[in-house]
């Protein structure tokens, strides 16, 4: 369980988080929306602890993450699979050597163990025996299946997406789509999920949360999303340009 | 005439702050580098990485500078000479500028050229393409990960790069000596031992530790700060070269000071 509260952050001149209030359930899956620039991949790097609030606080499994010594936050960290929206592959290791980078990293698993593992979490994601591929001869969507491969190598307690289909055709959106669903199936991961593409967030989300302004403006299911009647919500998933959410 | 002088006041004060800054910056990540160096060098296989890309890949490149650096030497030394000192000295003369300042001075400035500026490249597109993000995601310390193995690499190397530069720095100028100035090899190597002293190899070869302490922080450095997108790998590579350069020669100043007048005293 993840419980956001009053979180805020400033950037430069702009206030970016104004006090999000945010709770993410275990074993569900959170979609966090919002317009470019409403500040989601902030309050997706705070989480993770990339970025230091101003102020307010986020606790993981009853802990306070905000302001913890590094050591401590690498600890929690290690119970996170990141997967970024470019899939942040390092482009100078084998396909192989990025899944296997946080178990060589944090484990002591030998290495036919680890290399096992790293087999095994690419079947997971529909990649069987890419191990010796370099990065830079994958396509999108095979680049961010790597990244879910490497985020969930260690068998993350929670999966942090950040826009997982933007940049995707149709067909490989909906494979990563059903991919986050089938994780959270098998191994009951706990995810957020940071994204605009409402079509995804539909096909995602158990919760939905609207950020709008620096606050999050509404939260519920899919369900109470479509038939809610608050204006920001509904010209959100209509993209509507006209309404209380003015264009920049 | 007030306003014009309050802006330029406050342009010179932002342009003075954002310099102290950047100096404490620079101090952190070398700070942060000794904290992280324990565990750094338990990822022997980075280092020896490192190693290779750093020293063994300018190999070729401190081979062709170094001969024509010697061979120079010893036209310029044969030309100042003329009727002045007897050409049996140019063997020291050659050794002794090469082994204390050009040896080690035009290695670590073309290795800073090339090393820095893919080490400022690497790390930058790194930085952009969010590659950093996720190494502190998944709980691995970038900067143990990825500027102790290169510090140490550079530490290493460019000693072992300027002994590689000297070596062949001499063998240009005997090249010069034998075919050009009628000096034979007899008369250049017993000028070269007459005047030898262990002191003034040591002092290159500390000299060039520094220098690969230099290039490579200000590689990672830069790297590391690097925002946007190509166009600020772009800013983030010239700044780490040119610091470099120039904090190499000054530095030079420095450490011939220290080095000369308190550690090998005369």
């Amino acid at each position: 369980m993840i419980k956001i509260r009053d979180l805020k952050i400033r950037l430069g001149k702009k206030q970016v988080l104004n006090g999000v209030d945010l709770d993410i359930p275990t074993g569900k899956t959170v979609v966090v929306m919002g317009r470019s620039g409403t500040g989601k991949s902030v309050l997706f790097k705070n989480i993770i602890g990339l970025m230091h609030p101003d102020s307010g606080s986020i606790e993981v499994d009853g802990q306070e993450v905000v302001g913890i010594p590094e050591k401590e936050l690498n600890e929690v960290r290690k119970r996170f699979g990141v997967l970024f929206q470019s899939g942040a592959l390092f482009d100078s290791m084998t396909v192989g050597e990025n899944v296997g980078l946080p178990l060589r990293e944090h484990t002591k698993l030998p290495d036919a163990e680890i290399r096992k593992r790293v087999a095994d979490r690419l079947e997971w994601v529909g990649l069987k025996g890419v191990e010796a591929m370099k990065p830079a001869s994958l396509s999108g969507g095979m680049r961010k299946r790597v990244g879910l491969a490497r985020a969930i190598a260690m068998d993350p307690a929670y999966i942090l997406y950040d826009e997982p289909t933007t940049g995707l055709d149709p067909i490989m959106s909906d494979v990563i789509n059903r991919l986050i669903r089938s994780l959270q199936e098998r191994i009951g991961v706990t995810s957020i999920v940071v994204t605009h593409d409402m079509n995804s967030a539909y096909h995602v989300a158990d919760e939905m949360a609207l950020l709008n302004e620096g606050r999050v403006v509404f939260t519920g299911t899919p369900d109470e999303a479509r038939s809610t009647s608050d204006p920001i919500v509904r010209q959100f998933i209509e993209g509507s340009s006209e309404g209380p959410i003015k264009p920049l | 005439m007030t306003e014009w002088l309050e802006d330029g006041y406050d342009y010179l004060r932002d342009k003075m702050l954002d310099g102290i800054a950047e100096v404490g910056r620079i101090a952190m990540l070398v700070g942060d580098t000794f904290r992280k160096l324990g565990r750094g060098l338990r990822s022997f296989g980075l280092i020896v990485d490192q190693m290779d890309h750093i020293g063994v890949q300018s190999l070729m490149l401190v081979f062709i500078v170094s001969l024509f650096t010697g061979a120079v030497a010893a036209v310029q030394a044969g030309y100042q000479f003329a009727n002045v000192v007897p050409l049996k000295f140019i063997g020291s003369v050659i050794l002794r500028s090469v082994i204390i300042e050009l040896g080690p001075v035009l290695t670590a400035l073309i290795v800073g050229g090339r090393v820095g500026a893919s080490i400022a490249a690497e790390l930058g597109t790194m930085r952009v393409t969010e590659q950093i993000d996720a190494l502190d995601a998944m709980a691995i310390n970038p900067v143990r990960y990825l500027v102790v193995p290169r510090v140490i690499a550079a530490l290493v190397m460019l000693p072992v790069l300027t002994i590689m530069a000297n070596t062949i720095a001499i063998v240009g100028g005997w090249i010069v000596c034998l075919t050009t100035l009628d000096v034979s090899t007899h008369t250049y190597v017993t000028s070269m031992k007459t005047f030898f002293f262990m002191k003034d190899l040591w002092s290159g070869l500390i000299k060039a530790f520094f220098f690969g302490g230099i290039i490579a922080w200000m590689g990672c450095y830069y790297g590391f700060r690097t925002e946007g997108g190509a166009e600020g790998v772009g800013i983030a590579t010239t700044r780490a070269v040119v610091s470099s350069c120039v904090l190499v020669l000054i530095s030079d100043y420095v450490l011939a000071n220290v080095l000369f007048r308190f550690i090998f005293t005369p």
